[in-house]
């Protein structure tokens, strides 16, 4: 009864959920043609890292994946040693001071891209080389980073 | 009538050196209307009295015979001509309606992998000499048989349904165009009373995301179904409103018309109990 009532003064607006499914393919779509875009952005990211802990660049993985709200960034960066000088109060998988954003959305992404995740990994493994695990969201430490106009909420347009 | 005295017989060699238009009509994903939009737009396009060829692409897969009525006129197709088993005037047949419209049907027992593309760009550009508009009904997909449709094509109209699927696929199939000297738009089947309830993605919505110049809106309407039934495309029909929509799309490509594409509204209640009590069939 509840459920009919709902349904009648909040019908479903199912153009809304075509929209947002577009934006988020799409976004997946240009990202998987844009290699050079992942290239410099995986460099990026390892070049942060590396302030921090060692590394192990061989067997670092970055890439993107649409999961259900969102296409998330996933990086696998395996550790090999903590540096000397242990950056102080950073918690590893905390942000850095000042995150540096892979520069610009591709040219061929005509349109502002939503929030995107970067799911750091890795952080308490500590010389762990193992290869990319499927993306289990709940061991894994996320943040969110906004980029250009992110809204990590559905909003329309 | 008039065209039938006084064109010089469009297609044939002895008629003077054009150089027309070469569209491909494309979409990437299947089933949003390429083929009836290639038939109306040829069909409109000759009705103006241009000289217009269409080229049926789909090889494996013929239909824009079909959707014309001209089925049964069909004796050779573009595979005996690229091939030289017939001439280009043996192939091309005469639209029963319109005296200045060609078709070059696709071979209907052969593979797309079959026809070769450099084969193609000649034959698209032999007929460009021929017509005013050369219109290429292409495949769905983005194999051999898109290569070879839009090899010989300068311009490009990109057919879309408001669906997330059809907009993923139009924008992939934009970016494998590249550099056409136009690429644009038609947006298919809409549904003016599911936009209005948000149930549908809208003309903005599709073109917030191709961001190509807009030719025309057509709507989902019976009307599409039975011209395809019968053969008849719409636009022979004065009081089909979807008719006039492609016309409107024929003029806007020809340059003649430069009034701002109309999007449809949902139908009136007087409409509405106009077409429960005289629905046409």
């Amino acid at each position: 009864m509840i459920e009919f009532f709902r349904k009648l003064f909040a019908p479903e607006q199912s153009g809304a959920t075509a929209r947002e499914r577009l934006r988020l393919v799409l976004l997946s779509d240009h990202l998987s043609l844009a290699p050079d875009v992942v290239e410099s952005l995986r460099a990026d990211l390892i070049a942060v890292i590396s302030k921090y802990v060692e590394v192990d660049e061989a067997n670092c993985d970055v890439s993107f994946e649409q999961q259900d709200r969102a296409v998330a960034v996933l990086a696998n960066i395996p550790i090999l040693a903590m540096r000397s000088r242990t950056p102080p109060s950073s918690p590893p998988g905390a942000p850095p001071a000042s995150p540096p954003h892979s520069p610009d959305p591709p040219p061929s992404m005509g349109d502002p891209i939503g929030a995107a995740y970067a799911v750091a990994d890795g952080g308490e493994s500590g010389g762990s080389a193992a290869v990319a695990p499927p993306p289990s969201p709940a061991p894994r430490k996320r943040r969110r980073r906004r980029r250009a106009s992110g809204n990590p909420a559905p909003a329309p347009g | 009538m008039r065209e039938l005295q006084e064109d010089p017989a469009p297609g044939s060699s002895s008629a003077p050196r054009r150089r027309g238009r070469a569209i491909v009509v494309t979409s990437g994903k299947g089933g949003v209307g390429k083929t009836t939009t290639t038939a109306n737009l040829g069909t409109a396009l000759a009705l103006t009295g241009a000289a217009v060829a269409l080229i049926d692409a789909d090889v494996g897969l013929r239909n824009l015979d079909i959707v014309l009525g001209l089925e049964a006129r069909v004796r050779n197709h573009v595979l005996d001509v690229l091939e030289g088993r017939v001439t280009l005037d043996d192939a091309l047949v005469t639209d029963k309606r319109v005296p200045t419209l060609r078709l070059l049907a696709a071979a209907q027992t052969r593979e797309k992998d079959d026809v070769d593309t450099e084969a193609m760009r000649a034959l698209v550009d032999s007929l460009r000499d021929r017509f005013d508009y050369v219109l290429i009904d292409c495949p769905a997909g983005i194999e051999k048989g898109f290569t070879n449709a839009i090899v010989g094509a300068d311009e490009a109209i990109i057919v879309c349904t408001p669906e997330v699927a059809a907009v993923r696929d139009a924008d992939r199939v934009v970016g494998l165009l590249g550099n056409r000297t136009s690429i644009k738009l038609i947006v298919n089947r809409l549904r003016p009373d599911l936009v209005r309830r948000g149930k549908m993605l809208s003309v903005d919505d599709v073109n917030a995301i191709l961001r190509l110049p807009l030719l025309g809106v057509i709507a989902d309407e019976p009307g599409v179904i039975i011209s395809t039934n019968k053969g008849e495309p719409l636009v022979l029909d004065d009081a089909s409103a979807t008719g006039a929509a492609y016309r409107a799309i024929a003029g806007r490509i020809a340059g003649t018309d430069t009034s701002t594409p109309e999007i449809p509204l949902p139908p009136t209640l007087f409409q509405k109990l106009g077409s429960f009590f005289g629905g046409r069939r």
